[in-house]
């Protein structure tokens, strides 16, 4: 219960004290969808503290009721906003108004490496259909007391891969197949290899992805140029901690030459 | 009734590669909406690259001024032929006279630089424009990245690495060796051992920053906490390997310095000023 | 009609973590399960969950076992919550989470390699099993991998807006009626679609959105509690809605968002502007012998838990934000009304980033702020509802045949307040119940079930009506609205006067929400998916106020400015609405199941 006047939680408002740090801004959205599209140029109020999913909001609430967006949390925790901000992939919620200019024009248009379905929203399920071939987490057995034990220093490693929060901007971004669409049957872009490497790091699996990263989901279309890394909002080095890795212990099962002798040998390595 | 299947609308639509927006992608022409210098750290590299390449190019082909008592060039060394000048390294073999005894090592740091992962990003960037910058379209028209030969080779970086390594034992014994005068007296020091010095430094802190060298020290074992040396082995080399693109710079221009340096002794441009 | 349709054994409403776990549960009792969900798979609101899986495993204190659990929930819950519910939840947790273990889940360690257990509000001993800061993404990850790895349907980006009901073929006398499907709408196409299945899971979480500042995202709109009210099932404890008391105040664009109790539980405290740890004025007699009465002996609690009691900050949730809006009130907020959380002054950078490095992160990029430097600003924000379903605690089933509920959508479980960590530990253990049960459920209905022809075209009609309006009022105008009536009228504390204003308020919106119009296609269209939201959202606020004004006294989550006290009486009573035939929401009296013998005793020798 608030009497006004009096001090109540979160008292300062948006609508309170006058226009505290607001200015109008351009805004140039794309709209439309697979069979065609332009950017829109719209001019809106931006608050302080705002950022820019903020106000594609307020688009949507005062200027264009229909114009589609997908978000979730508004906190960078799910992964749903992104888009491209003035031609970068980005998270529209992590995308602070104060890093333009006021008299600066703010683009935003849809990720390009996917189809898109209407405005801003693209059709990801390349990404979901690629993590349905990855070959399943598969444990040792437990412990006689029911308990799996690992050490912190051993979890560490898979423990930054899974930071992941699945926002595809690693796999937007990715010139292999943001460029190239045929690639996308070989290739299973940045976030399934750090998964890759995620399941050959982790202490508990005992499947061997070796190969399957290499064949069949294309770690060799991998050029290394780091993409992938300078836009995960979780800050995971992607290339530097799983895909370099990934690409040794490929290196260790393929193409090291004692391995290959060790393989002719024995025929079959325990590991 | 229709068949109970979760949505699967297929994005994998192949055969629209390089022209253009494939088909249902958002139709924006533009190459990149891009509005800041995206272009510049290409073309940093690029200059950086082409200036080390022309100079060390036109020194090993040279044949001459790689050699000042007791300082040899990091280019000639080691020198392994009987044309050498100086006396750094057993003469394994007498070669054509008019070929620099530069040319039969060049592979070695040239394949460890080459296949080097952080290398690879920056000329596969600067000079292949694939791509030029992030979400800045490249120009061609298919792409097949390391999945084939010749690029397949760059799998054999940790070989060109444990080679380097060797190469990096020799630079170091060179930078003991100028500790010496030019009588062969121990208890000189100069401005070049210092140079020296600080090359095999530079050699020695890129070498073991690199991405194999990591993974051979532990980064290849899935678990640390039965191998706790390893493990620290792995967390300093790992530590070294967060600026290994730093220390591929320096040590690059490190390298071009020295054999700079050794050429103005040899060419009498400067003396070596001492110490003691 | 024309119309996609399809056919499950089970289908299960919500893609968070009870409704993945209920997939799961009900796929491997071999039922043909289908998810569908509003947002793409692994964006659920589960991923916002930080602190932890409350589970007493013993990993960390040996002493830990159920009954100190059991006993922890049911006195957060100030005796009201189901106490079967209560008992099956601190049995199992543990089961549960080391299973996420053999799905591939990476917890925190202990030094000798088990999973390492965190200190939390209201838990005698440290028991959230915990990955850094982001549990709740690693929970829903897990599960999502496992779906996946299973092969189980999902329908991504879905929206389910009718339960369908009929003769469900139960085989008694006469027809029973209960669940035959489901009917909903892709967002990507707006094209409809059906699902027929003698089983449903509900597992859509909360209500948050009815609220102007809270933490929850925009799927939280009641869908499954309004769905399950006009199904005929009953909502139980609807007037217990959870303020979490540390939300960020600024700035205002992520005001609501959640500053995890992990942070006071790491040793953050709360200030006012004078500087004062004011919780120590706050102590209630309930929880005085449990709690620190000095800074020294608090601030000694973080090192040694044996010797020393809690600090006041890690009181229950309902405590810690009536506190704090007291001090706002009282004119010691801080300058954007809230009050100070302190990390910075009392733990080193290192430990405040390695420990909390998604507060740490969010801060920084959402406010600006270094939280190892200066102190956030922190106030209450709507965060969970403890009310939901009345499910049957062994099977989380509804009173509707084939109707199940699991998760914060289930009502009864946390009573008038839920602990931190309790809620990850319930969506694991009853999701799986609630999938079990639905499966065994349609084993006995396979094939008994058909969906009606004239449902179906009703349920499509009622959702096009928003586009053949024309010139009517925008959605978004009316949720806001209808949130600012929440927050002002039935918001933390509460008064008679005003939750009767805000029932007629409510009443006006539900006709402005009959007017509404939409404008564009069908088409991933944000603006007509809400006005298909909107009267959920009306439903359940209708029935949070009109158990609110029911219950005259003040418990957990329920405070009355007019009924300051805990009243004995209503501590033996639930409140459940359920929907009369004209569409009304009736709020009646129900008994509390009775306790046992055997585990009322625990609150005798524990005390």
């Amino acid at each position: 219960m608030t009497e006004p006047g009096e001090p109540s939680i979160g008292a300062v408002d948006e609508g309170q004290g006058g226009n505290r740090g607001g200015y109008d801004a351009t805004f140039r959205v794309w709209r439309g969808e697979a069979s065609g599209g332009e950017l829109q140029t719209f001019t809106v109020p931006v608050n302080e503290g705002e950022v820019v999913l903020d106000v594609i909001h307020r688009l949507q609430a005062t200027q264009a009721g229909d114009l589609a967006v997908r978000w979730n949390c508004k906190a960078g925790k799910c992964g749903s906003c992104s888009a491209e901000v003035n031609g970068r992939p980005r998270l529209m919620c992590l995308t602070r108004m104060s890093t333009f200019a006021e008299d600066e024009t703010v683009t935003v248009t849809p990720l390009r490496t996917f189809p898109v379905i209407r405005d801003l929203v693209t059709d990801v399920s390349y990404n979901y259909e690629k993590a349905a071939q990855i070959p399943a987490f598969t444990p040792r057995p437990r412990d006689p007391d029911g308990n799996h034990r690992m050490q912190q220093v051993d979890v560490d490693r898979p423990q930054e891969f899974r930071k992941c929060i699945e926002c595809w901007l690693c796999q937007n971004t990715c010139h292999v197949i943001r460029d190239h669409e045929e690639n996308k049957a070989a290739f299973a872009g940045p976030r399934f290899l750090i998964r890759l490497a995620e399941l050959d790091m982790h202490p508990l699996d005992v499947v061997d992805r070796r190969d399957a990263a290499q064949e069949e989901f294309g770690l060799g279309y991998c050029n290394i140029t780091k993409c992938c890394s300078e836009v995960c909002p979780e800050g995971i080095h992607l290339t530097d901690n799983g895909i370099i890795p990934l690409k040794e212990r490929v290196v260790d099962r393929k193409y090291d030459p004692l391995t290959w002798l060790g393989s002719k040998i024995r025929r079959r390595r325990p590991d | 009734m229709t068949t109970t299947a979760p949505r699967g609308t297929g994005a994998a639509s192949p055969g629209h590669g390089g022209e253009g927006p494939a088909p249902r992608r958002a139709a924006i022409a533009a190459r990149t909406l891009r509005t800041d210098r995206w272009w510049l750290q290409p073309l940093l590299t690029v200059l950086a690259l082409v200036a080390f390449v022309g100079y060390s190019t036109f020194r090993a082909f040279q044949n001459a001024y790689y050699f000042s008592e007791p300082y040899i060039s990091p280019f000639y060394s080691p020198c392994i032929t009987t044309g050498c000048e100086g006396e750094t390294f057993p003469e394994l073999f007498t070669g054509p006279a008019w070929i620099s005894p530069a040319i039969y090592i060049l592979v070695v740091p040239l394949g460890f630089r080459l296949t080097c992962y952080y290398y690879r990003k920056a000329y596969y960037r600067s000079f292949w424009l694939s791509p030029p910058a992030c979400a800045v379209a490249e120009p061609h028209r298919r792409y097949t990245g390391e999945t084939r030969l010749p690029l397949l080779g760059q799998n054999l970086h940790r070989y060109f690495f444990y080679l380097g390594l060797l190469f990096n034992v020799v630079l170091t014994y060179d930078a003991v060796l100028a500790f010496r005068d030019e009588t062969g007296a121990w208890g000189h020091m100069g401005l070049g051992t210092l140079v020296l010095l600080a090359n095999a430094a530079l050699l020695w802190l890129y070498s073991l920053s690199c991405h194999s060298c990591r993974h051979a020290v532990g980064g290849r074992i899935n678990s640390f906490s039965r191998h706790p040396l390893r493990y620290r082995a792995w967390t300093l080399v790992s530590r070294l390997n967060a600026r290994h693109m730093q220390y591929a710079w320096i040590s690059l221009f490190g390298v071009a310095f020295a054999d700079f340096y050794v050429f103005l002794l040899a060419t009498g441009t400067i003396s070596d000023p001492r110490f003691f | 009609m024309e119309l996609e349709r399809h056919s499950y054994d089970v289908v299960v409403v919500g893609a968070g973590g009870a409704g993945l776990r209920a997939a799961i549960a009900a796929h491997e009792a071999g039922a043909r399960t289908a998810v569908v969900c509003k947002s793409l798979l692994g964006k659920a609101h589960t991923v916002m969950a930080e602190g932890g899986i409350a589970a007493a495993m013993g990993n960390a204190y040996a002493e830990d076992d159920w009954r100190v659990h059991f006993r922890d929930t049911m006195r957060g819950g100030k005796m009201l919550n189901h106490w079967r519910m209560a008992q099956l939840h601190a049995q199992e947790a543990p089961d549960r989470v080391r299973e996420l273990e053999d799905w591939g889940a990476l917890f925190d360690r202990t030094p000798d390699g088990l999973i390492s257990q965190r200190d939390f509000g209201g838990h005698r001993y440290a028991r959230l099993a915990h990955v850094g800061d982001r549990t709740g993404l690693e929970l829903i990850r897990t599960l999502q991998q496992r779906t996946v790895a299973l092969g189980v349907d999902v329908y991504m980006e879905c929206t389910v807006t009718r339960l369908l009901t009929g003769p469900a073929g139960g085989g008694g006398a006469g027809e029973e009626h209960g669940i035959t499907g489901a009917f909903g709408y892709w967002r990507e196409s707006g094209r409809f679609l059906a699902w027929e299945a003698p089983s449903v899971v509900l597992a859509t979480g909360g209500i948050g959105k009815a609220w102007k500042v809270t933490s929850n995202s925009w799927e939280y709109t009641g869908d499954g509690h309004s769905l399950a009210l006009a199904a005929g099932a009953g909502l139980v404890n609807m007037e217990f809605v959870q303020f979490h008391p540390t939300g960020m105040v600024w700035p205002p664009s992520v005001r609501g968002i959640l500053v995890t109790e992990s942070v006071r539980g790491d040793g953050g405290v709360l200030r006012n502007s004078a500087g004062n740890r004011f919780m120590f004025d706050y102590i209630p007699d309930f929880f005085r012998k449990e709690t620190a009465e000095t800074e020294d002996e608090a601030d000694r609690w973080y090192d040694d838990k044996k010797n020393n009691r809690r600090p006041p900050e890690l009181l229950p949730r309902d405590e810690v934000a009536r506190a704090i809006n007291s001090e706002v009130k009282a004119g010691r907020g801080s300058p954007h009304g809230g009050v100070f959380l302190d990390i910075a002054s009392r733990r080193p950078a290192e430990y405040v980033r390695r420990r909390l490095p998604s507060m740490y992160h969010q801060f920084k990029e959402l406010a600006d702020v270094d939280i190892t430097a200066e102190a956030m600003e922190v106030g209450p924000t709507c965060h969970y509802v403890m009310g939901g379903v009345e499910v049957d605690p062994d099977t989380a089933a509804a009173s509707v045949p084939g109707l199940f509920a699991a998760g914060e959508v289930a009502g009864g479980m946390h009573g008038s307040n839920r602990l931190g960590g309790n809620s990850l530990s319930d969506l694991l253990v009853f999701g799986r119940r609630a999938g079990a049960a639905a499966a065994e459920h349609a084993g006995k209905r396979a094939g008994l079930v058909a969906l009606r022809e004239e449902a179906l075209a009703e349920a499509a009609r009622a959702a096009l009506e928003p586009f053949e309006r024309e010139g009517g009022e925008n959605p978004y105008a009316v949720q806001s609205e209808l949130q600012q009536t929440m927050h002002d009228l039935v918001g933390i504390i509460r008064t008679a006067p005003e939750m009767e204003r805000a029932l007629k308020r409510i009443a006006v919106l539900r006709e402005r929400v009959a007017a509404l119009s939409v404008e564009g296609h069908r088409q991933y269209n944000p603006g007509w998916h809400l006005a298909l939201d909107l009267p959920h959202l009306l439903a359940v606020s209708e029935c949070v106020a009109r158990a609110a004004l029911a219950r005259e006294e003040s418990r957990g989550g329920h405070t009355r400015d007019d009924f300051p006290a805990a009243d004995p009486g209503w501590g033996r009573l639930n409140l459940v609405c359920t929907r009369t035939p004209d569409g009304a929401v009736t709020v009646t009296r129900q008994p509390l199941p009775e306790m046992p013998p055997e585990l009322a005793e625990v609150f005798e020798e524990q005390t």
